[in-house]
This record gives C-alpha cells, structure tokens and sequence, in this order.
C-alpha cells in the first residue's frame, strides 16, 4: 500500500509520540537511578554509581531480588509442565469437553489481578492454612503460576498447531511409538516455544504484585513488593530507582529474545 | 535383527498377497468415504490406485498405513489381521504427499528414523542410511537439511526414508503431484525401476492416469469409495468396466444412447479410443449422401461416417480433431503426426472417419 507523504509524516508523528509516551518515562527511572541529586531535581545535577552500589549493599533489595528469582523460576517451571501437557493433550486427543478446558486454562489471564488474588488468599487461608502450609513463597508460586501456565499453554499451541500433522503421522508410520514421536520429532519442533514461553512467563512472574500481594505472606518480600512498600521512604528513594531499572531490564530482555523465538519458524516450517 | 529382514524376498513372486482389503468401510460422520472395498496386492506388485479427488483413494491408503480406522471390514498385510494393529506396528512405510520430513533433522538422521526408533546401532544404521541414499542417488546430501533441498531431492529422501528397513510395502500418497512435469517423468522411470529392482510391494495413489498407466502392473479405478475396474494397464484401457473408467482413463468417445444407435449402429453404450478412427479422404469410401443411415458398415468389418472438422490441435507428437457429425454428434480423433494426412483434413473440410467394428468397445454406463 502506498501512502501519500502527508498521511505518511502524521503517521510517523503518532507513532513516534506513542511510543515516547510508553518508553520516556521508563528511560526517566533509568537516568534517574544515576542521578547525583538525591530529590531527583531535573536536569540531573550530574551522573553518580552511588544508588547502584547501595542498592547492591542493601539486604531488603537484594533478599527480595532473591524472593522473585526463586518464585518466579518455580513458577516457571510449574508452568511449563503443566502448560505443555494441557497444550498437548488438547491438541492432539479430542475428548468431551476439550474446548471448555482449553477456555478455562486461558481464562486466569483474563481475570482481574486483584479477584484472582482475593480468591487464591481465601482459598489458602481455608485449605492450606488448617493443614500446616502458611503464606509464604509456595504461596506466591502457586499463585503465580495460575496465570504463567496460561502463557505456556499458549505459546506451545500455537507451536503445536504449526506443526504439520504428517510429521507424527510419519514418525508413527516408521515404526515410532507414541513417546518415541514425542520425544524425537514433536519436542524438538516445540523446543522454541517452550523457550520462548517460559521467558514470558518468568518475565510475568518477575514484575508480578497484586496476586503477590495477597498470596505473600507478611514475611515474604518480591522485588515489587519491596519497591511498593519502600516508595514511601525518602531514604530509600534513590534505591528504589535502581531496583527499578533491574526490573526494566530484567523484564524486557526476556521479552526480546521470546518475540525473536515466536517468530523464529524454523520449528514449524515444511 | 538382520535374521528377520532378509527374509526371503526373492523371485517366488507367486501368488502370495502382499495387502488384502475384505469388505473395508470408512465413514466420516455421514460421508461414506470407502464403501465396502475388496483389494488385492501381489506381492512384489506395483499397484496403482486411480481415481479422482474426493474418490476416497487416499483414505484407502491411510487405512493401510493405519491412519484411519475402518468403520468395518478387515485389512491383511502379509496374510496377517492388522486391522486394529496400529501404524508403528505395521510393515509398511508411507511416502508422504507433503514427503514430511522432520525439519530439524538432517538428511542422514531422516532417513536412518526407521532404524533409530528400533534402536539399531549407530554405525549399522549411518551405513544402511548411506546404502540407501545411495539408492536413491542422493549420496553427499546427507547432512544438509530439508530446508536446504530442491522439491525433488526432498522426494527422494522421502523414499530413501521410506525404504531404508526394507518394509513389505511401500505406500506412495501422491508422491509426484508436487513435482514438475519433466522431473514427474523422470522420477516415474526411477520409482519403476526402485520397485522393480528391491522387489517391494508399492501401492501407490494418484489421479494422473498417465502415471498409473506407465508405473503399474495392475490399476484399481476408485470412484466415490468403490472400485470400478482392477486390472492391468491395458486391459483397463483397452476393455474399460463401465463408462467411467472409460472417461477417466485416457480420454474416448462416449457413445449412448440415440447417439449409439447413429454411430456405431447398435444400441447400448459405446466407447471408441479417439487413436483407433482413421481419417480418409471422404471421396475414399464410395459415401453416399449421409441422409438415413449415416453410418454403415464397410467390408471387413469396419464402419465409417462422415463428418466436419471443427476444431485441430496441434499437440506435439499427435495433431486431435474435433468432427462433427451430420446429426450434431461429436468425435475426437487422435492422430499421430506421420505423413500423409488427408486433403480435406482442415478446418470446415468435410472428413471420412472409418474405424474396426470391435473398437467401439461395449461398456455398461
């Protein structure tokens, strides 16, 4: 399609003034975690390593950094066996009720952060609490991977779909069971989906607050938690600030390299 | 292993049955795909399944391989029951319409698959992998990727796959549609001679009669899931079953009807090859004014008309006419380009057409 020069100019304009509204503010944090003045007075007195080294000394920081690694790698990986399974079974074998089960795997997504919470904290609170598990991280993984399952599933469906039939088809015909497909000529078509997901879903996970807020308990910090709960704090702001940015970074190159992987079709191809 | 795979396949090509159907039926939903198909293939055979698309000869194959399941009836590979076996269990291999071959494998690992999966050692199944690429003159492709292949190199890795355990049968789902017709040709010559030299049964699909006809030593005509006619090339050219048949394979003159009683002079359903009639001069035949009777018979038994050219097409090795006849009906006629064509044998000039009585061939419509 060719567009003529104005429309092209004002759709440049829009573009580029919608992109700035989502990434200004981002590179705003970024600079400000070098930002020499502790009330961040703009423009920057000048640039300082100082937020950066007393972040990286700070043990609220780095434990809570700790807390989200852990629950977001168990998340993950809860995420990828379930997740893959369910993508298996729904598209491979047809059973009653398939599309409700696949509509109801997806649907967490969907739901508000904060009911999903209010639900999984109740739920706990009334079956896991009298039988010993407390709030905690298990709690947070648990409830994590409600919604990180969800991004499995749909990254290995979609993968799934891709696939030509006839490969498992030939597969079986050559004399491989069912197991022997699976692990010779379907997984390794699906390796980079399940890469690709499971990023996704530890970049969800990382940055995660509100279902974490309601399935933690008063012990157990995530990285967003602990940014929330010292916001407040002048102190602490400057550290915050740099706790942020790792967030930035730490969310966005897992997205890079998963989109690279989605639309990478050398799985799917033939 | 190697005990049970050289088993005897030798020149005892008697009367054994390599793939029997009994009674096959295959619904989908309430489509009758297959209805209650009898089959046999020799073995050692090259057998050809004919027909058009949506005939249901796709499903016929698949219901070999173990694919499908049929909704009744019993399926023999080797004179064994594998009607409820399932594919891994058969000996048989499939080459695929798409040739399917895994993308992320290489050459060598697509073909050594087969042997993989049973475990077979790595440098016994490297060398048999290698033998077979060799067969199907692909040797220095073995560690290139499927991506990195022509549609043509990919068919043969197709088969080398297929072929490297050395199955009973070979099932061949359209292998040449997606190939250009001088490569269709070569590769018709090469699957001949593959099939003739391992000795293995192939059961092959496809719609292009030409290919049925150059390949196989016997044709089963399917349409709409039931088999018309099975017999060898020409007799199913030369005697075809019923109307179909005669229209499907190779293209003829259709004669019914008022149109029968006209041309050929009796009634019933006629079928005249479009090669058997001979153009003559009309002044040749002493022909009397095509009024009545406009054909009659000619001593020695062959029967003559006249008629108009409408239409010549140059086609290569043969030039086909288009003649009309007085009461509108129709002829094609086939004729090799030799010499001596007829004077009047133009566009509009009027045309003797004389053909051998047992040429306008009976066929129930």
């Amino acid at each position: 399609m060719r567009l003529s020069r104005t429309a092209r100019v004002v759709l440049g304009c829009v573009t580029a003034a919608g992109l700035a509204i989502v990434y200004v503010p981002l590179l705003l944090v970024l600079l400000n975690s070098f930002n020499a003045d502790r009330s961040f007075g703009w423009p920057p007195s000048g640039l300082t390593g100082r937020w950066w080294r007393a972040a990286l000394h700070s043990d609220g920081a780095r434990e809570a950094l700790l807390t989200s690694l852990k629950a977001g790698l168990a998340a993950t990986a809860i995420a990828l066996v379930l997740g893959t399974l369910a993508a298996y079974a729904v598209h491979r074998y047809r059973f009653f009720g398939r599309r409700t089960v696949s509509f109801l795997l997806v649907l967490p997504i969907a739901l508000p952060g904060i009911v999903s919470g209010i639900a999984l904290n109740a739920a706990f609170r009334t079956v896991l609490d009298p039988i010993g598990i407390g709030f905690g991280l298990f709690t947070v993984v648990v409830g994590h991977a409600t919604f990180c399952v969800v991004i499995v599933f749909n990254n290995i469906g979609a993968r799934l779909r891709r696939i030509a039939p006839s490969l498992a088809e030939a597969s079986a015909d050559l004399g491989a069971r069912s197991w022997q497909t699976f692990r010779y000529v379907t997984f390794p078509a699906m390796r980079s989906a399940l890469f690709a997901g499971g990023l996704l879903a530890f970049a969800l996970s990382f940055d995660e607050i509100v279902v974490t807020t309601f399935t933690a308990g008063p012990g157990t910090r995530t990285l967003p938690i602990w940014i929330y709960e010292n916001l407040a704090r002048p102190h602490q702001a400057p550290v915050v600030n740099v706790v942020a940015a790792l967030l930035i970074l730490v969310s966005v190159v897992p997205v890079y390299i998963a989109q690279r992987l989605s639309s990478d079709t050398a799985g799917g191809r033939l | 292993m190697a005990e049970t795979e050289t088993r005897a396949r030798t020149g005892t090509t008697t009367t054994r049955t390599a793939v029997r159907l009994e009674a096959v039926t295959k619904d989908f939903g309430t489509v009758r795909a297959v209805d209650a198909v009898d089959l046999t293939v020799r073995e050692g055979e090259f057998f050809s399944l004919l027909g058009p698309s949506g005939s249901g000869k796709t499903t016929l194959l698949r219901l070999v391989a173990g694919f499908e399941q049929p909704t009744a009836g019993r399926i023999e590979l080797a004179g064994d029951d594998v009607t409820a076996t399932p594919p891994n269990r058969r000996d048989a291999h499939t080459v695929f319409q798409d040739y399917a071959l895994f993308p992320h494998m290489s050459v060598e690992q697509n073909v050594a698959y087969a042997l993989t999966v049973r475990g077979v050692r790595k440098a016994e199944r490297l060398a048999r992998a290698r033998e077979a690429l060799t067969t199907v003159r692909l040797d220095g492709f073995a560690d290139r990727r499927p991506a990195e292949l022509s549609g043509g190199q990919r068919q043969r890795v197709a088969l080398a796959r297929a072929l490297v355990d050395r199955p009973a049968v070979l099932l061949l789902d359209e292998p040449l549609g997606a190939l250009d017709l001088a490569l269709r040709q070569e590769m018709q010559t090469e699957l001949k001679e593959l099939q003739r030299t391992t000795g293995i049964t192939f059961l092959l699909v496809t719609h292009d009669q030409d290919e049925a006809l150059t390949m196989s030593d016997r044709i089963a005509v399917v349409r709409d899931g039931r088999v018309e006619q099975t017999g060898p090339p020409v007799e199913v050219y030369e005697r075809p079953a019923t109307a179909f048949v005669a229209g499907f394979v190779g293209t003829t003159n259709l004669l019914r009807g008022e149109a029968a009683v006209r041309v050929v002079g009796r009634p019933g359903t006629f079928s005249i090859r479009p090669e058997r009639i001979l153009l003559t001069d009309p002044a040749e035949p002493p022909a009397e004014p095509p009024a009545e009777p406009p054909a009659e018979p000619l001593p020695g038994g062959r029967r003559a008309v006249t008629g108009r050219i409408t239409d010549i097409v140059h086609a290569g090795a043969h030039t086909r006419f288009t003649i009309a006849l007085p009461h509108g009906d129709r002829l094609t006629v086939l004729r090799q380009n030799l010499d001596g064509l007829p004077q009047s044998a133009r566009l509009d000039g009027e045309i003797g057409l004389s053909w051998d009585e047992k040429d306008a061939f009976p066929v129930p419509s």
